[in-house]
This record gives C-alpha cells, sequence and structure tokens, in this order.
C-alpha cells in the first residue's frame, strides 16, 4: 500500500518512459506558452504602466518586477534541480536526469539576470554597482555553482555518469540555498530585508503586490516552458538509437 | 523502497546533513568578516578598528545634516538609536540620502572620534508604496510627536 493515490502514481510513473514524457509534453507546450504569454504580457503592462510610483524612488524602483522573479526563479531552480538530483541517484530515473541538467543553464540565466538588474538599480540608488556583502556574495556563488553543474556535465562523455556526478555536485550546492535567503537577516546587509516573504504581512503597497506576483507565475511558466523544451532536446539525443526516436523521425520527414 | 535505494536516500540525506553542519561551523566562525558594517554602538563601544578603514552604517538623525564650510563637505549625525557618531563627508551623495534614511559608509576614525568618509552609500529599506500612502503615513506619527 502506498500513501500516493493510484492514479498519480500511474502518471508518476508513465512520465518517467521517455516516449511518454515526450508526447505529453509536445501537447502540453502550447497551452503553457499561452499561459505564459497572457500572465506576462499582463505582469508587464500592470507593473510599468498601472502600478503607483514610489514615494522615495520614483519610477527606478519598477526594476523589482524584473529583478525580484528573477532573484526567486534563481533559488526555486536550483531546488528543483537538487531534488531532481536527489532522485535520479536514488531511482536512477532517465527523466529526472533530463529533467536536472536542462534546468541548470535557465537557472544561471536568471541568475545573471537578478545580478546584472540589481547591479543597474544600486548605482543610483546605493550609489555603487556591487558591493562585496553576504546577499550579494552568496549570490555570485550561486551562479558559480550553476556554471560548475553545466560544465561539470559537458567535462564527462558518459552521460548517465556524467548525470550521477552532477546531481551529487548540485546537492552539495543547495546548503548555499538558505544562505542566500537568510543572509539578509543573518548578517549586516546593504541589500535590503525581504519585503514580499516574510511571517509579517508584505510591506510593499497591494496595488504594486500584485503585479510582482503575476510575473513571478509568468517566469515559473517560462522556466516550464523552457526547461521542457531543453529537456525534449536532450532525450531525443539520449534515445536516438531506439525505436521510438526512429519512427518519430521517419514520421516528420 | 527497496533496500538499496533506501540507503542512497540515507547516504544522500547524511551528505546535505554533514555539508550543512560544515558551512554552519564555517559561517560561525567567520561571522564578524561577513557583517558588512559597524553599528554605531559598536563604534562609540571602540569595537570598530581604530587605524584601519572601516565600514559605519546607521540612521541620518533627522535635522543633523550641516554644510559647515559652505562647501561640498557635509557633516551629518548617525544612529542605531542608542549611540550618535558623527560623519563628515566630501563628495556627491546618492540618490536616497536624505534626514532618517540608512546609509552605510566607507572611512575611518579620526582623533576626535570623527568618522571621516571616503564613500557613502544609501541603504535602502523593504518598504514600497506610493506617496499618497507615505504622506498618510507620516501624518498621525508627526500629531503624536506634538501631542508630546
Amino acid at each position: 500500500m502506498s500513501i500516493v493515490p493510484a492514479p498519480i502514481l500511474r502518471f508518476y510513473h508513465r512520465m518517467a518512459s521517455p516516449p511518454h514524457f515526450y508526447s505529453f509534453t509536445d501537447k502540453l507546450l502550447p497551452w503553457l506558452i499561452a499561459i505564459f504569454l497572457l500572465l506576462l504580457a499582463y505582469g508587464l503592462y500592470a507593473g510599468l504602466y498601472l502600478a503607483p510610483t514610489d514615494y522615495q524612488q520614483g519610477d527606478s524602483y519598477r526594476i523589482i518586477y524584473l529583478h525580484v522573479p528573477a532573484a526567486w526563479m534563481s533559488l526555486f531552480i536550483y531546488v528543483i534541480m537538487a531534488m531532481a538530483g536527489a532522485i535520479s541517484l536514488i531511482w536512477r530515473m532517465k527523466i529526472a536526469e533530463v529533467v536536472m541538467i536542462s534546468s541548470a543553464p535557465i537557472g544561471a540565466s536568471f541568475t545573471f539576470v537578478a545580478l546584472v538588474t540589481g547591479s543597474l538599480w544600486g548605482k543610483p540608488m546605493w550609489g555603487t554597482w556591487w558591493v562585496w556583502d553576504a546577499r550579494l556574495t552568496s549570490e555570485l556563488i550561486l551562479l558559480f555553482l550553476y556554471l560548475g553543474v553545466i560544465s561539470l556535465y559537458g567535462a564527462i562523455e558518459d552521460k548517465r555518469t556524467a548525470a550521477r556526478a552532477v546531481a551529487i555536485l548540485a546537492l552539495v550546492g543547495v546548503v548555499n540555498i538558505p544562505i542566500i535567503h537568510y543572509s539578509v537577516q543573518w548578517w549586516n546587509t546593504l541589500h535590503q530585508g525581504p519585503t514580499v516573504s516574510k511571517m509579517d504581512k508584505p510591506s510593499i503597497h497591494v496595488d504594486m503586490l500584485i503585479p510582482l506576483l503575476v510575473m513571478a507565475v509568468a517566469f515559473k511558466f517560462y522556466y516550464a516552458i523552457a526547461m521542457l523544451q531543453t529537456a525534449k532536446v536532450e532525450i531525443l539525443k539520449r534515445e536516438q538509437n531506439t525505436q521510438w526516436v526512429k519512427k518519430l523521425l521517419e514520421a516528420k520527414t | 523502497m527497496t533496500p538499496v535505494r533506501r540507503q542512497r536516500l540515507i547516504l544522500i540525506l547524511l551528505m546535505v546533513a554533514g555539508v550543512g553542519t560544515a558551512a554552519t561551523f564555517a559561517l560561525n566562525s567567520f561571522n564578524d568578516n561577513l557583517m558588512y558594517f559597524f553599528s554605531t554602538t559598536e563604534v562609540a563601544e571602540g569595537q570598530a578598528p581604530k587605524e584601519a578603514k572601516f565600514r559605519l552604517g546607521g540612521m541620518v538623525v533627522e535635522g543633523s545634516i550641516s554644510r559647515p564650510n559652505d562647501g561640498i563637505m557635509v557633516r551629518f549625525d548617525l544612529t542605531d538609536f542608542s549611540k550618535v557618531v558623527t560623519v563628515e563627508y566630501t563628495g556627491i551623495l546618492p540618490d536616497l540620502f536624505r534626514e532618517g534614511q540608512g546609509i552605510v559608509a566607507n572611512g575611518r576614525l579620526n582623533k576626535g572620534g570623527v568618522f571621516v568618509a571616503e564613500e557613502v552609500l544609501a541603504k535602502h529599506d523593504e518598504n514600497y508604496m506610493p506617496p499618497e500612502v507615505a504622506d498618510s503615513l507620516k501624518k498621525p506619527a508627526q500629531q503624536a510627536k506634538m501631542g508630546k
């Protein structure tokens, strides 16, 4: 007996099979793209146009509609990557390996966006592009972890061995995630404390908060789209000698 | 879960716990170095370096900003609501610099206990609101002050 309901378990087992995963994501992707575009259009319009200006920063604060969701995604994707790594180590599941390695470049990009937008905001507001405080430094380490994952995977010829090595690296690096999140509370930093993700009620006006949350959800959909598309390519590459991929290619040509 | 898989799961949990413990010890021992700035109380109590450069953080005291020489040298007091340190700075201040604002200054103490800053950074707080809301928040605070 299992604690997970039978239909979910069946879905999970079917998704573990590459051909099923491939055809399922093929059908899912157009929907994800449609929802993403709607959320992004509304989020950008509401964030850049409808939301009121800030009492101190004027319009400059609007960069949070990119910076904060990107920074959240950089942590979120890393956790997904580490969890997929753990699953692939324990159950040797091919799809988990593919999800893990397809997430890395997207996570690295979001980390890069968070660092760059933060820097652009920091110059006029703080008076500097960059400081070595705990928050900024730990986020930079996160970027290096992502780059380490990507290059380690590329350096090992056999992709199943590579995935195992990468999974261990990803799991070791997961210690950085709580450090990034709590850095602004544990130490004095130039970076401000949490606005939304704290126990108290968010210290941001609700008209500014809603576009921020919409953008955060839009970024989640973007991640799903980009990750699944990368995963599809990775699956085709790994399974190129199997019957179902050959059939698929014949049907397309 | 098969015994082999359970063993792998336990190994992974042990690894993550081990790395977490190591990181906790390392960060604890470097705690002072990870502090980006000293508070004004630490400086007033003499915990800050005497000869070397360091960073000082605090709130700009209301009504303390003055330009004694009519030049670009500006003098103001910083507080952490317990001790006050006077800061002198020559240069351009960031946009967010104003009374009641948190700032971080980089420089050193002179013999008179005045902090001579070479760089001033504004520390933004976590509050975001439209100007009208900020105004309406100020009113009760001002009324409370007048009531005293």
